[in-house]
């Protein structure tokens, strides 16, 4: 797997984020309009995608698109 | 362990009775107009009936049961009578009795109460099929539902758009000519802060703390009588453990997919309900719905959901279905049965 794909399957998954605007660097949570719906979208997705289920400290120790791209990874 | 076999039991009706009232999540205004767009495509909740003050969820199935008995005519054979809730009349008595009598039920009616959420269908349909199934008990009405709507507040954006009000009915019979079914029941009560409501118990009595409003993040606002719902921990107990319980049911019955007409799950969330139907590479089609319409209903979701979205295949033609219900406890558990000609029918309470 690569970054890129994860970063495609999040802006497919967050209908109002502008194609192209997630980077590696992104700081999840403070991408407009973000929400604790969106956390549970991510869990969804990674489980779906990677079958991988984060727990919530998991993901409350995430700050970016690169370290949930690591948490997978190192699975 | 937690499988078990019921022989000789059917489902002959299933009623389903909902408030009148309905409340849309676009009119949602303690949060924004973007947030509750993503809360109805991500939960897929856009309405839930909600009951007026004075109805009880006692009130709702008692609707239901009503219609039912009167349509089937057999108010005079029915020997069992069991209410699932977790919001019952009072502490005490069991609402099942109080039901035996409202229902002009024979003192010969054996009635008690099943404390159990969004499982309680399941759990209800296995305890009864335990009674009818040595042919003592020859019919019995299992009654499910909540009025989920008493114990959430307006402030809570993580409870109040997620639930509806519904109660319902189901008819079982014996019959010692049809298949048995299969059931799984499990628990995990490490989960139990996961979904709760704290005061009002025994554990915590009902004080003048229980009424303080405390915020526990933006938007989440309650009191300890309140209930609280832990979304990430439920989502994840939900992911981890569902789509294993009906894999697994299905493997010890020696059962495949292909061969089940419907998978009809607790209507939790359109999130969790479609990540549990991708993991087993179930069919679209095979997955029914009623959370658009109607929200989480607890313990009435699976029945209503068979009211509202199967009611012309279900009277009329034999289904092989499974039925998965999980949630507060944590409990979880799927039932595996086939159904001929079940009448159903869906009512609205004022």
């Amino acid at each position: 797997m690569n970054i890129q794909l994860l970063i495609n399957q999040i802006e497919e998954e967050f209908e109002e984020v502008i194609p192209g605007t997630i980077k590696p660097d992104t700081s999840f949570r403070e991408m407009d309009g973000w929400s604790s719906m969106h956390a549970l979208i991510l869990i969804a997705l990674i489980d779906n995608e990677y079958d991988i289920l984060l727990t919530g400290e998991q993901l409350k120790n995430a700050q970016t698109v690169q370290d949930l791209f690591e948490i997978i990874q190192s699975k | 362990m937690g499988y078990i076999t019921v022989k000789n039991t059917v489902i002959k009706a299933i009623y389903t009775s909902v408030p009148k009232q309905k409340v849309y999540t676009k009119d949602y205004e303690w949060v924004s107009v973007a947030e509750r767009d993503l809360f109805a495509k991500t939960t897929g909740i856009t309405e839930r009936r909600v009951a007026s003050e004075s109805t009880t969820c006692s009130d709702l199935c008692l609707h239901a049961a009503k219609e039912l008995l009167s349509d089937l005519k057999c108010r005079d054979e029915i020997e069992m009578i069991i209410f699932v809730s977790q919001s019952p009349d009072y502490f005490l008595p069991s609402t099942a009795v109080i039901l035996q009598d409202k229902l002009g039920l024979s003192k010969n009616t054996l009635a008690f109460d099943i404390n159990l959420g969004c499982s309680g269908y399941i759990y209800g349909l296995s305890v009864v099929g335990q009674f009818l199934q040595s042919g003592n008990i020859k019919k019995a009405l299992l009654l499910c539902g909540d009025k989920s709507t008493i114990s959430t507040n307006f402030q809570d954006k993580s409870t109040y758009p997620l639930f509806g009000d519904a109660g319902t009915a189901t008819l079982l019979t014996y019959d010692d000519t049809v298949e048995n079914w299969g059931i799984h029941l499990a628990s995990d009560g490490s989960g139990k802060d996961s979904i709760i409501i704290e005061h009002g118990h025994s554990r915590h009595p009902y004080g003048s703390v229980s009424d303080e409003y405390i915020e526990y993040e933006p938007g989440v606002i309650r009191t300890k009588k309140h209930l609280a719902l832990n979304g990430m921990e439920v989502f994840n107990f939900a992911l981890k453990e569902v789509a294993p319980s009906i894999k697994q049911m299905l493997e010890n019955f020696e059962i495949n997919i292909d061969d089940i007409d419907y998978f009809v799950l607790h209507q939790a969330n359109k999130l969790i309900n479609e990540s549990v139907r991708k993991k087993l590479k179930i069919p679209a089609e095979k997955v029914p719905y009623s959370i658009q319409d109607f929200g989480n209903t607890s313990s009435a979701s699976i029945p209503l959901t068979i009211c509202y979205s199967l009611k012309n295949e279900i009277e009329s033609k034999q289904l092989r279905l499974l039925f998965a219900g999980f949630g507060v406890g944590f409990s979880w558990g799927s039932a595996l049965l086939t159904t001929s000609s079940i009448r159903t029918k869906i009512i609205e309470h004022d």
